[in-house]
């Protein structure tokens, strides 16, 4: 595991500014995204020179790809899914908090603060351990992998995080709904499903995306219980290479995937907000 | 008006009749024991500086707001009764508010159609005959596919009153619903208003309005901390008021 580490070596400024200025004409996209793409652009720039037996850096990246992007879109199956379980089950904790029944009302706002004030790994591990490795089904055996674990272990944050986005929401839409649907006999779950959550979507969605942005990013996590994604085919590429100068390029070329999935997520959002903000 | 044929046998003909209803939020008394009947097709208008309860009055006979003491009767249903079936009560009394209160993310249409549909459980097409009847009623035809969003403030507040009369009410509360709007859209709701009225249904409004009041109530109170202070046809309650109370109202707000 820690193979890589004990020799990095330090960057040479020269190779580097060389590198930069190489590529600076071609700059066109978003500051961030150059920068990353800079990062491993300096290092192919730096030894395709003195490589000498060894292929590129850039040409090894290439080869690479389809193995580091099968990794990446674990990264993206886990977070989807844990989007997709914590967001149907944080939407009944949400709508929960607002149960005019204490009985009801008091746990879900526990269950609520108490993951979402919890490490992510320490809930990931605690998903990881706590679910069985499969089930028994009428006899049958249903195994549970450990990815589908881990987007449990990520979906319980999520679930929080969304019970809270839901119960704000509910609650800055105005009373007056409220009593006219009252007032027109409505009763209160009717009022809550029909009048106020489809109100209250487009105030959750900005915020429901710039989460999902995270769970994608927090989803390496997943890799420290030992379920592969993007991190871990990073890892095996640079162990199966053994070549120190592959080190910063790679996990630069990671960051840029990452970058490249989060980044519009992020655009839109904002997008979103500003488009939405003062629609009611 | 068709005041002097329903001012005779009220009592026994009230639709609305309240005794002796108190309310308090906190310390704060804001009913204080209020008595009145309205008969079938009365026109009856609430006056009274801010904060006398008169809003409080309208939510407490549609079972919006519940009462300490006193009773409450509306078409037969007692509202104060511990029994009380809230939903047939406020399928009898329609109330309109001051903030119109539309569903922002429905059309017009389809405000207006929403209760009938889910909460009378109502044949769709017929509903829909219905509030399109309505919105022509409340003079928004062509208007209606627009979203509340999209309409004035006196239109917004027409299909309010569009979408109240869809569950045919045999009652109507009208709380200072010309309060919030811009003073060339007021004429249009009252216009609304007056022509309910003169379709024979039972009004009860709060209102600043005081020419209106004036001139479209059989009976006007006048309201001052959680008390009527005195109630007549709107000529004496106007001309000749006789506390001094209602004097010093009536000469602040003509």
């Amino acid at each position: 595991m820690s193979r890589p580490f004990a020799v990095l070596l330090p960057f040479r400024p020269g190779d580097g500014l060389a590198g930069i200025a190489g590529h600076r004409a071609d700059r066109r996209a978003a500051a961030g995204l150059a920068l990353a793409a800079g990062l491993i652009l300096v290092h192919a720039a730096a030894h395709a020179a003195t490589a000498g037996a060894k292929p590129a850096v850039l040409e090894t990246l290439w080869r690479w790809t389809p193995f580091l992007l099968g990794g990446f879109v674990w990264n993206i199956v886990i977070s989807a899914l844990a989007m997709a379980v914590g967001t149907a089950l944080g939407f009944l904790l949400g709508i929960a908090q607002i149960s005019q029944v204490r009985a009801v009302r008091a746990p879900s706002w526990f269950a609520t603060q108490l993951l979402r004030n919890a490490p992510w790994l320490v809930l990931l591990f605690y998903c990881m351990y706590l679910l069985p490795f499969q089930l028994h089904v009428f006899g049958t055996r249903i195994g549970i992998p450990d990815w589908l674990k881990a987007a449990f272990g990520f979906a319980l944050p999520v679930m929080a995080y969304v019970s809270e986005i839901v119960r704000g929401a509910i609650r800055s839409i105005p009373a007056g709904q409220w009593e006219s649907a009252e007032a027109l006999s409505f009763t209160r779950s009717q009022t809550i499903w029909m009048i106020v959550i489809p109100q209250c979507l487009k105030r959750m969605l900005p915020a429901w995306m710039n989460l999902y942005a995270i769970v994608t990013m927090a989803s390496v996590l997943a890799n420290v219980v030992g379920v592969s994604e993007g991190l871990t085919a990073a890892r095996e590429m640079l162990a199966a290479e053994q070549r120190v100068e592959l080190l910063l390029p790679v996990y630069a070329y990671v960051l840029l995937w990452f970058f490249a999935y989060c980044y519009p997520i992020a655009r839109a959002t904002v997008f979103l907000e500003r488009r939405w903000a003062v629609a009611h | 008006m068709a005041a002097g044929g329903t001012m005779s046998g009220i009592s026994g003909d009230a639709v609305v009749s309240l005794r002796d209803v108190h309310k308090s939020f906190g310390a704060t008394e804001v009913l204080g024991g209020i008595s009145m009947d309205v008969g079938r097709g009365d026109v009856v208008c609430i006056i009274g500086p801010s904060g006398s309860g008169k809003s409080t009055l309208l939510r407490c006979i549609n079972a919006l707001v519940p009462v300490d003491r006193g009773e409450i009767v509306v078409a037969g249903m007692t509202v104060t009764s511990p029994t009380l079936d809230k939903l047939a009560l406020r399928r009898k009394v329609g109330i309109v508010f001051q903030q119109y209160n539309l569903f922002p993310h429905k059309t017009a249409l389809q405000n207006v159609m929403m209760a009938p549909i889910h909460v009378l459980k109502r044949d769709r097409r017929e509903v829909e005959e219905l509030a399109r009847q309505l919105m022509r009623k409340v003079r928004l035809s062509g208007k209606e596919a627009c979203y509340p969003g999209e309409l004035s403030g006196g239109q917004q507040q027409r299909v309010a009153i569009a979408r109240s009369l869809a569950m045919k009410p045999e009652v109507m509360m009208f709380d200072e619903v010309t309060a919030a709007l811009d003073p060339e859209t007021v004429k249009e709701v009252l216009t609304t208003i007056r022509e309910l009225a003169e379709d024979g249904m039972t009004c009860m409004l709060v209102t600043h309005e005081m020419g209106f009041a004036r001139e479209i109530a059989d009976r006007v109170y006048f309201t001052d901390r959680g008390v009527i202070v005195e109630h007549g046809p709107p000529k004496e309650l106007f001309g000749s008021p006789r506390d001094p109370r209602t004097r010093e109202f009536l000469e602040h707000v003509l």
